[in-house]
């Protein structure tokens, strides 16, 4: 599964972050799951616990807290801000998959619910993004 | 503190590709993607390892040179692209199929970093991609992200093409950016433009491949296409400079 990839970019980034920050054991990360990538969080946590303590001992047992991030998409066309929800109704599976592989799909697959235009901007909730890490110098 | 976790796995992923060879060439309709996808086959052909990266979003179409099956990829911690024809192949289209993807800048920099963090290519000796047309974000992104990149540019020798070619040629060099060379496509009479260009930027002329009138009638068929005349110029060009 890709999500796997998806949590080795947030490991190696928050050991990174940490030791930019001075910091040699990790105690806590905190991480955002975008809705419009539509990652399963339980699925997400079970797959860093997994890859944390393979990309860095100092990784090993560190918190984990995992929020998810509603997305909010603006249309350029008529200025309509608006959610999944609103317009992700009826798409198929087909389409879900690939926005789930490349959320920019959105674009192809969904419309303004308001005035039918592809042309708008993801503001929030995009895919999978470190929020905090905190631990010990 | 909101870091995309995304580029820091990219060098992972392209660490056991030997080279990385990014058809350019600024202009549209100049034939990058029928280099791009041709290259592909002649240096499969000759036993070389390859994979074929699609990075034209807004007109995908290498697949369509090759015959190649734009089936979901397969998943196996990350993306696993399909090996046909003896390539290993990844595009858009894999996901979009025939819808229209009409991205905004912000938007094509994401989804090619997504691309890139996730599909898994394994051991090649050759990624061969295909830029898109233009010197924005795509290009720009292949500089910053592919840090062993090479660039191939492709010219004819109209002059509306030549002056584009050259602006591109003047941005990898201002990105110091390593250009391989540049090819003259689609020669239908002898004319030095192309060499030219090559010359005035300082980079070298790897040679021309004729203007092929059966080119479109070999469209899909992987052997029908080797045997184009262009496609054995652009084999010899890759015998030459290409192979170890």
């Amino acid at each position: 599964m890709h999500e796997f990839a998806l949590a080795e970019g947030v490991a190696v980034t928050a050991l990174a972050a940490a030791r930019a920050e001075g910091l040699k054991r990790i105690t806590r990360l905190v991480v955002s799951i975008g809705e419009l990538q539509q990652v399963e969080r339980t699925l997400f946590a079970e797959i860093l616990r997994e890859v944390m303590p393979q990309t860095h001992a100092d990784l090993a047992g560190a918190e984990l807290e995992l929020r998810t991030v509603p997305a909010v998409l603006r249309c350029h066309a008529c200025g309509n801000e608006f959610g999944l929800a609103a317009c992700a109704e009826s798409l198929g599976d087909a389409p879900a998959e690939a926005i789930h592989f490349i959320p920019e799909l959105a674009r192809a697959y969904l419309c303004c619910p308001a005035c039918g235009s592809p042309d708008f901007a993801i503001v929030r909730g995009r895919g999978v993004w470190l929020e905090q890490v905190e631990g010990t110098a | 503190m909101s870091p995309d976790p995304r580029p820091a796995v990219i060098g992972r992923r392209l660490q056991e590709v030997r080279r990385i060879v990014a058809v350019t060439g600024g202009k549209g309709g100049i034939g990058k993607s029928m280099v791009a996808a041709c290259l592909a086959l002649c240096l499969a052909r000759r036993g070389g390892r390859v994979g074929l990266l699609d990075l034209d979003f807004t007109g995908p179409c290498a697949h369509l040179f090759l015959g190649l099956d734009l089936g979901f990829p397969a998943e196996n911690a990350g993306l696993v692209p399909a090996e046909q024809r003896g390539i290993r192949f990844m595009s858009i289209a894999h996901f979009a199929g025939a819808e229209p993807v009409s991205l905004r800048g912000v938007d094509v920099s994401s989804a090619l970093v997504e691309l890139l963090a996730v599909v898994r290519w394994g051991a090649l000796d050759y990624l061969v991609i295909d830029l898109p047309p233009g010197l924005g974000d795509t290009l720009l992104d292949a500089v910053r992200l592919l840090q062993r990149g090479e660039y191939l540019a492709v010219a004819t020798a109209s002059a509306v093409v030549v002056a584009t070619v050259e602006r591109t040629l003047r941005l990898l060099r201002k990105v110091e950016a390593p250009v391989l060379g540049v090819i003259e496509n689609m020669r239908r009479a002898p004319s030095g433009a192309v060499a030219g260009l090559a010359a005035a930027a300082g980079v070298p002329f790897w040679g021309s491949l004729p203007f092929d009138p059966h080119l479109e009638e070999a469209l899909g068929r992987p052997e029908a296409m080797a045997a184009t005349q262009a496609c054995t110029a652009l084999d010899r060009i890759a015998a030459r400079y290409l192979l170890p």
